[in-house]
């Protein structure tokens, strides 16, 4: 059984069909990506498994137990991750607060320590403060743990967006295009931060990427998505050399 | 309080960093102190000065209403402010800064409990000599602290959760009518309810009971509005809450047996000054624990990306819902307490007037806020008494300040600050505790 399952996955927008029978299976520690042509459906497809949208059919299992339909903190709190691609931090938090705060659902005090200050909020406090600190230093923004996150720069963003998905505790974890808007330098970062969480936590990862250097360099499968359509499916080399692929990204008659 | 208002005037000229500098050595403790003696001074020797300057009576709100209303007594009046307050308050400050920074160190080696009730029975005090002045003093007060409780409360949707809510002042109507119906019920004779059915002596003590029903029957009406308006994000609340607030209104005026529109009245006097002081300092406290944990802080997740709070398994209506009722239970306790300090209620008090009033005191005061919330609600309500003496213009210099403020800090005077009660008591004599 994979971790994560889904099957023939549909959905319609009105009389727009944005995703076509869409499978997927990841096993644990597995990477896999992502990728296709602007408007593909790549996004779409996310948001219909982090619950953000309903799939109109289809199936999708985590461990076994199916998940469509239900809210997306539901879902986070079964085990899947994710950032965004438009980043969607907190801009009145800091960086601190953003990765405490998605210890949520797992707060092991209610309504009455947060109004009158227990003892036992106290030492929760600092159980996940410690936690989230141990997230920040993996990501190397430990220093940066009491600044508002407009003032970072943008590679240091996208790590505390990173470091905010990890602590829900996920058993897969989605990247929305982690590497957009960013320079070489960042780009190289980001690769070594992202094999490291693989390595470290042994997670799955699935991520949506339009770089294909780092597509090919991390991923284990890759799925190419057109118009809401998989036409193509396998390891990073066999991605590279399928027609299909080619023709979805340069076009025709370069292939002739 | 006052100590913002009154620190500068008294040091030597050295300059204005040099007496920043100065000030920011004494710790809260010292301040407190220093007010003590000063409203001490008021209440031995104030009669005997105002006699002695030829001012009829003891300048009752720092000499500002006097000098409205007569201009030519400014010179004495102000004289009297210098003596009484101005002047023992930076003499004091200063002489006691060592002995009060070493109190305050001691005071904070011990569980934090004993400085933080330390530092509340010297405010007491302070507010309890200041008030036994005059009786429009403590009314005074007690309608300050209240203002306090309904800014704090009213901060919590409209600062933290970045809704916008306008039925505050329903939720204060249901409190004030739930607690009027059950202490008049039971514990006064009154020409609706007739004679009452427990001995009086008893009512003092389930006087925080029937406080906590006002709070819940108005976290009640919040559930109401909390489940059809909570289901997307947008201007939806402020529409319902403003259609709850006339509803309320009308429903309370259409109510025979608790008045109609002439109102409600008999309360018995439970409101003491001691009474509105814990339940504001108790409603602080609360607020202020609520908003620093990180359950509270998922209010500030929602407002800044809902979508982003929901993927990081914050459940966004719960909290939503959660929070918009427990400050419409404190804006029910602020109601109660107001019904039984003016012992009359009637359903007119508690309509848009009273709406703009809070509001301009959270968006004056600052959002996200407790610090903001405080000096918003004490500065307004007591400007606005001090101004009273202006009748008309009144309205023309409040608002044209709310004005002045939106334009140069469009969030407020002291917004998105954290209160932090361990830090505030501690003690200044350390450079790195300047502030």
């Amino acid at each position: 059984m994979a971790l994560l399952e889904i099957r023939h996955m549909t959905h319609h927008f009105g009389g727009l069909r944005a995703v076509h029978d869409y499978n997927l299976s990841i096993e644990p520690g597995q990477v896999r990506g992502l990728i296709g042509p602007n408007g593909a459906g790549k996004t779409t497809i996310f948001n219909l498994i982090t619950g953000i949208y309903r799939p109109s059919e289809g199936q999708i299992l985590l461990d076994g137990a199916p998940i469509a339909g239900l809210a997306p903190y539901q879902i986070a709190d079964r085990g899947l991750g994710r950032t965004f691609q438009d980043l969607r931090l907190w801009r009145h938090m800091t960086v601190l607060e953003h990765v405490k705060l998605a210890h949520y659902s797992k707060l092991r005090y209610g309504l009455f320590g947060a109004f009158f200050g227990t003892p036992a909020r106290h030492r929760e406090e600092d159980r996940i403060t410690r936690r989230s600190m141990e997230l920040l230093e993996m990501m190397n923004v430990a220093h940066l743990a009491d600044q508002l996150v407009p003032n970072l720069p943008y590679g240091a963003q996208r790590r505390v967006e990173m470091a905010r998905a990890l602590a829900t505790g996920p058993k897969v974890l989605f990247l929305d295009e982690p590497t957009a808007g960013m320079n070489p330098e960042e780009l190289i970062q980001m690769m070594a931060i992202i094999r490291k969480v693989r390595q470290s936590l042994g997670l799955a990862i699935f991520l949506i990427e339009h770089r294909l250097k780092m597509v090919m360099e991390l991923c284990d499968i890759i799925q190419t998505l057109v118009f809401g359509e998989v036409i193509a499916e396998g390891s990073p080399e066999e991605i590279q050399n399928n027609p299909a692929v080619i023709e979805a990204y340069l076009g025709k008659e370069i292939v002739e | 309080m006052e100590a913002n208002r009154d620190k500068s005037p008294s040091h030597p000229p050295r300059g204005k960093g040099a007496l920043r500098r100065a000030c920011g050595r004494v710790p809260l403790l010292g301040w407190l102190l220093a007010i003590l003696c000063a409203v001490l001074l008021e209440h031995y020797l104030g009669k005997a000065l105002a006699d002695l300057l030829g001012l009829r009576k003891i300048p009752v709100l720092l000499g500002v209403v006097t000098i409205l209303k007569k201009p030519l007594l400014m010179p004495k009046t102000v004289l009297f402010v210098f003596l009484i307050y101005a002047l023992p308050i930076g003499l004091t400050a200063r002489l006691i800064r060592e002995p009060a920074n070493w109190l305050a160190e001691r005071l904070m080696r011990m569980p934090v409990l004993i400085p933080a009730a330390v530092h509340l029975a010297i405010l007491y005090a302070i507010l309890h000599i200041w008030g036994d002045v005059s009786a429009y003093r403590v009314l005074t007060l007690k309608l300050t602290l209240i203002a306090v409780m309904l800014t704090l409360s009213l901060n919590v949707i409209n600062g933290y959760m970045g809704e916008f809510s306008c039925s505050h002042p329903g939720f204060m109507a249901l409190g004030a009518y739930a607690t009027s119906v059950f202490t008049v019920g039971l514990f006064a004779t009154d020409k609706i309810f007739g004679p009452a059915l427990l001995p009086e002596a008893l009512g003092v003590y389930l006087f925080p009971v029937a406080l906590f029903l006002g709070g819940m029957v108005a976290a009640l009406g919040a559930l109401v509005i909390a489940i059809p308006s909570f289901r997307t994000r947008g201007d939806y609340l402020a529409i319902i809450s403003l259609a709850f607030l006339f509803i309320v209104k009308s429903m309370i005026e259409n109510l025979e047996f608790v008045g109609g529109p002439r109102g409600l009245s008999s309360q018995p006097d439970y409101a003491s000054l001691p009474m509105v002081f814990s339940a504001c300092a108790l409603c602080v406290w609360i607020i202020n624990n609520f908003v620093r944990s990180t359950i509270g802080k998922a209010l500030n997740a929602v407002r800044d990306d809902e979508m982003a709070a929901d993927a990081m398994t914050v459940n966004t209506r719960r909290t939503k819902m959660v929070a918009f009722m427990f400050a419409a239970f404190w804006a029910g306790v602020a109601g109660g307490l107001f019904a039984h300090v003016l012992r009359y209620v009637n359903p007119a008090t508690f309509g848009i007037q009273k709406l703009a009033e809070v509001l301009a005191m959270v968006y004056f005061g600052g959002l996200n806020s407790v610090y903001g919330s405080i000096v918003g609600a004490v500065s307004l309500s007591m400007l606005s008494e001090a101004l009273r003496p202006l009748e008309i213009f009144k309205w023309i210099i409040i608002p044209l300040l709310l004005i002045l403020v939106m334009i140069f800090r469009p969030t407020g005077l002291i917004a998105f600050k954290e209160f932090d009660g361990r830090r505030l008591m501690q003690p200044r004599n350390r450079p790195d505790n300047e502030v």
